[in-house]
């Protein structure tokens, strides 16, 4: 099976538990039991590869650009953590599915599990660092759902987010290392970077990239100062933490000291940040371990002190400990998912893990008294379990290594650890099943059904086994994983129960008669404990993100106050200062064009524009003369524009003007119709500055790179050169937006049709609030006209219909070879149809209207899309167009173009996006007794004058009436 | 002409950028328009200027061509800014209907309240 899908099956059967819960408890259990199964077969498939040594690879570039490729790589170490996370995660599945109870949303549950399991794999299988940050941040996540599955208990979402904090944060330091390492290495593959041992270790960088990867491993393998998350933790239900914390989540950190173990091993650096961390690590782990009463606490600081063994024999960077290391990693992984599981059903069964009230159990739980009591052996270092097979080899290991001229220190302490280690195991025997029965417990206690011991006991089994025959059934594994660590020749050494009188032996012989002292006199060591002053991590932990988010509350609030002027101030004056900083530090050639004339014409348009612009701000408090301005301002800007040779830009810019300018006319309708005065003449004097600043910048800018030729050649000739021979048109602005950057184009128009449709939304949105009914009450600002509908402007836009509309399609079919286009003609179709909005009414109007504008914008972009499309079936890439001439006597030879039909999409999108638009903001100013039956309040049709007469007079007739019956009374 | 192209767009940037930092919301669209010319003219002229020289190809006879990427730019551009403005009118109106008040900077009591709210 491709290791992609050994890394996608996790991530792919995700889904299935979430769904398959309708269908009860046990289909969803299944169907996460056969995800991991159908990796874990698909995993083994490559075991004789593997364990003889092979590596398996699956390359895929993913983005070279970047460096990040999607490469796995199996080789023995990644197949060793594989086996332990999909082979513990089948056990996992099982045990959870008889642990959770009906209250507990399961589905959800199994999900988190395989993202988690997913994530694991990811991290083990890449060739790609940059990939396996990815996975390693996914680990950060989905463990955080997962230790937080028990939402309604504040210790678990505390838990959660603490574990995410710690991990998170190492995560990212740990981005930078790799980061750096890649940059060494002058890649960013594993494979590669592994041949670079020299090099790195050579750099100034390598001390700082060890520093914040070892960040990311210690925290993720919760090493002292950082072990103190993996306790809360413990909040998580029991399936959790025994899979995070004996064989996946802390376990990343080791695996990731041991991928990169043959370039960053050896140094000082790396045996006395390591092997320090990891010895103080299991001391302190050891020691505080002994006096936790909460069995999943004990089982946690025991698993700190262990992760501390495996971090130490990989600081010391000889390639026996190595081994060893790896050794202990299986090991451990066996005895603690066990351990962990009992301590669950000790708590499912007897409704608690607080070992001061339990004892006696060995009668009353027979079996789980069995796992236990080998899997608690095992963490004891008792032969001939497993657990004592890498323990010796630790301790004869530790009796080589020389710390700060010390022969003493490092052998000392580690018996010291393993003495606390063996007290603390047989403390989980003694004080949980030995000892009297208890009058009362708080439930019933009895053994499980096999769905809850299976696991655990298959998991001893294997503890025995490999115990008994090391060589044969975990040589191999070793064998290969140590190999990949080791990245060369192994080192001699036999896994073996018996291996004569050495120091390893007396210093194992030592351990475990100190643990039975110890355990003799715990409840002196106790009181004396309880009595020793402690720094209590979780306060000093929320006491910090406490600091932490007050500092960060005050810069948000102090630079994010909400006063938007003031963001757009400084963005102003910050862009000018970059401006001006270019400027000064920059150089400018002398000028290399001769300026263009200036006849009297332009000079004319030029004070009409600056006037007017000066007018805006003189009565820019007068909202409604502003607009005028503006819109003179617009005109002359189209003016210019076709003036200085570009017409479909004056074209574009005149329809625009129209639309914009009713746009704003009518938000105007809702608004106050003055600007009150709010800055104080200091401000003003200040946005005079800046503003002003601002605009000789841009003037300045502007200038002097008119009067300059480009520094580079442009891409301009292309398009002049190819615009009729391969685009068929000779409007070279036209043929660059339907066809040369016709993706662009196509772009532009969904973003137009996105807007009108957001402007819908909000209209929609507001008028579902209590605005709509100030809306139907509101009183016009202005004195309204007498004759909203005026007979001529009904009669006029009536006969200006045709025109226009033949206008707009005159302007659209020539637009690829002279000035036009899908845009303009857009643009001056939706004119078209607002004129008769303005002089019928809204209502009116949207009465005798036949499309939806939304389906409009819709059927436009699916035209210019389905013209791109067309490409395809022709074997060319998107949007690739296509023309061609026609002669249809008597008809003049005409042009026919794909483009035409994307220039279709274009004027559609431009239309819907207009009128949604205008239409929306309309409906604001509707109000009650608007309907009208007429397209105008008078009509001068016969009939109706007529009977409007007759009206009148009967009118008349009846007033006289009345004015006569008043005179008769 | 240069010079007088250049200074439009210098006063047009400078009256948009001084209407942008007003305090209500017309004057900011009114600002945001102006800018917009500004930086339209801005984009066309970094093509060169050139007179009766449109990009429109002759076919019979060989005549100067003016700059045709920055006008299919602001092409594009000049209807995209008519979708911006839309929108800005629309935030703008609504936030005018809802709250009756067109100041866009938040005051002190906002923020206060804003907190209050996050509490």
């Amino acid at each position: 099976m491709s290791l992609f899908l050994i890394a996608a099956l996790p991530f792919l059967g995700a889904i299935f538990p979430a769904l398959l819960i309708r269908a009860g408890r046990n289909a969803s259990a299944s169907a996460a039991g056969l995800t991991s199964f159908l990796a874990f077969t698909g995993l083994m498939i490559h075991a004789p590869t593997v364990l003889s040594g092979g590596v398996v690879t699956a390359r895929f570039d993913w983005l070279p650009g970047l460096g990040l490729n999607a490469n796995f790589m199996l080789d023995g170490l990644g197949f060793l953590f594989a086996t332990l996370i999909l082979g513990i995660g089948m056990l996992i599945i099982l045990y959870a599915r008889f642990y959770l109870s009906r209250h507990d949303p399961m589905g959800q549950f199994y999900t988190y599990l395989l993202l988690f399991q997913g994530a694991m794999v990811g991290i083990v299988l890449s060739d790609n660092i940059l990939l396996l940050l990815v996975f390693w941040e996914l680990t950060s996540l989905s463990s955080f759902l997962l230790i937080g599955y028990w939402k309604h208990l504040p210790e678990g979402r505390q838990g959660a987010r603490m574990a995410l904090a710690v991990t998170g944060s190492g995560g990212l330091a740990m981005i930078a290392g790799m980061l750096i390492l890649g940059h060494i290495a002058g890649s960013y593959d594993l494979s590669v970077i592994l041949q670079h041992k020299e090099a790195i270790q050579a750099s100034p960088l390598y001390l700082p990239a060890l520093i914040l990867i070892l960040l990311g491993c210690f925290t993720k393998s919760a090493q002292f100062p950082f072990h103190f998350w993996l306790p809360h933790a413990m909040a998580a239900p029991t399936p959790v933490s025994a899979y995070l914390h004996s064989a996946t989540m802390v376990k990343a950190g080791l695996f990731l000291m041991a991928r990169m173990w043959p370039v960053l091993a050896g140094t000082p650096e790396w045996f006395y940040i390591v092997a320090t961390t990891g010895l103080v690590t299991m001391v302190v782990g050891a020691v505080i371990a002994l006096f936790k009463d909460d069995l999943k606490a004990l089982l946690a600081f025991s698993t700190v002190s262990h992760l501390g063994l495996i971090t130490m024999l990989l600081g010391f960077g000889t390639k026996v400990a190595a081994v060893a290391a790896v050794f202990h990693i299986i090991n451990h992984a066996t005895f603690k998912a066990a351990l962990f599981m009992s301590a669950g059903i000790i708590d499912h069964e007897t409704g608690t893990r607080d070992i001061k009230l339990l004892g006696g159990l060995r009668r009353l739980m027979p079996i789980t008294f069995g796992i236990a009591l080998i899997a608690a052996l095992s963490m004891a270092g008792i032969p001939p379990l497993n657990g004592f097979l890498s323990k010796e080899m630790m301790l004869e290991e530790t009796f080589h290594i020389v710390w700060l001229d010390s022969h003493v220190v490092v052998p000392a302490l580690a018996v010291f650890a393993a003495l606390f280690s063996a007290a603390y195991s047989f403390r989980y025997i003694a004080h949980v099943f030995l000892g009297p029965e208890r009058e009362s417990y708080p439930q019933n206690p009895h053994d499980p059904g096999p769905g809850l011991w299976l696991s655990p006991a298959l998991l001893v089994v294997l503890v025995v086994i490999i115990g008994l025959n090391s060589a044969t059934v975990a040589g191999p594994l070793v064998k290969a994983a140590a190999g990949a660590v080791i990245g060369g020749e192994l080192p001699y050494f036999k896994l073996k129960l018996w291996h004569g009188f050495t120091p390893a032996l007396y210093m194992s012989i030592v351990a475990v008669l100190g643990g039975l002292l110890l355990l003799a006199l715990h409840r002196h060591l106790e009181r004396f404990w309880n009595a020793l002053p402690r720094p209590e991590a979780k306060v000093i932990f929320d006491a910090v993100i406490e600091a932490l988010t007050t500092l960060s509350r005050l810069v948000t609030d102090g630079l994010h106050n909400g006063v938007i002027s003031r963001y757009a101030a400084i963005m102003v004056a910050f862009t000018v200062g970059i401006g001006y900083y270019a400027y000064a530090s920059g150089s400018m050639g002398a000028p290399t064009r001769v300026p263009l004339p200036a006849p009297i014409l332009p000079i004319i348009g030029w004070v009409c524009l600056v006037g007017a612009t000066l007018a805006i701000m003189w009565f820019h408090r007068n909202r409604l003369l502003s607009l005028v301005l503006i819109g003179v301002v617009g005109l002359i800007v189209s003016m210019a524009f076709n003036y200085l040779s570009a017409p479909d830009l004056a074209l574009t810019q005149i329809s625009v003007e129209v639309v914009t300018m009713i746009l704003l006319l009518l938000s105007l309708n809702f608004m106050p119709t003055e600007t009150p005065v709010d800055s104080t003449n200091g401000r003003k004097l200040r946005d005079a500055a800046i503003s002003i600043v601002a605009g000789i910048g841009a003037g300045g800018l502007i200038y002097a790179l008119m009067l300059r030729d480009f520094a580079f050649p442009t891409i301009s000739e292309f398009h002049l050169a190819n615009s009729y021979k391969g685009g068929g048109g000779t409007n070279v602005v036209n043929v660059i937006l339907v066809d040369f950057r016709g993706f662009d184009t196509f772009g532009e128009i969904i973003v137009l049709g996105i807007a009108a449709l957001v402007i819908f939304a909000l209209t929609e949105s507001v008028l579902a609030t209590k605005v709509r009914a100030y809306l139907l009450n509101r009183k016009p600002h202005w004195p309204q006209s007498g004759d909203a509908h005026p007979l001529m402007m009904v009669v006029v836009t009536r006969v200006m219909m045709p025109i226009a509309l033949m206008v707009g399609a005159y302007i659209f079919f020539r637009g690829h070879n002279q000035p036009g286009g899908g845009f303009i003609a857009g643009l001056v179709v939706a004119i078209a149809f607002l004129m008769q909005y303005m002089a019928s009414g809204f209502t009116w109007a949207a009465e005798r209207q036949r499309f939806y504008y939304h389906a409009t914008i819709g059927w436009g972009v699916l035209i210019a899309a389905a013209t791109g499309l067309g490409a395809w079936f022709n074997d060319m890439p998107f949007l690739t167009s296509d023309f061609g001439y026609l002669h249809w006597p008597p008809l003049e030879e005409f042009e026919w173009a794909t483009a035409m039909l994307f220039d279709t999409g274009v004027f559609l999108a431009v239309l819907g996006a207009v009128m949604l638009t205008l239409e929306s903001l309309s409906r604001f100013a509707w109000q009650p007794g608007m309907t009208q039956e007429f397209p105008m309040d008078i009509n001068p049709a016969r009939e109706a004058l007529r009977q409007f007469v007759e009206e009148t007079k009967q009118k008349m007739a009846e007033q006289g009436k009345t004015i006569d019956s008043e005179k008769g009374a | 002409m240069e010079a007088l192209l250049a200074s439009a767009v210098g006063v047009l940037t400078a009256a948009g950028i001084f209407l942008i930092l007003r305090r209500r919301t017309f004057p900011v669209i009114l600002g945001l328009s102006l800018l917009t010319y500004a930086v339209n003219a801005f984009l066309f002229a970094t093509g060169r200027l050139a007179l009766n020289a449109p990009p429109v190809l002759n076919k019979y006879k060989e005549v100067a061509y003016t700059d045709p990427l920055p006008q299919a730019l602001v092409l594009t551009a000049i209807v995209i800014s008519f979708g911006m403005t839309a929108v800005i009118v629309m935030i703008a109106l609504s936030a005018y209907l809802s709250s009756r008040d067109d100041r866009i900077d938040m005051s002190a009591q906002d923020s206060v309240d804003a907190a209050g709210e996050d509490a």
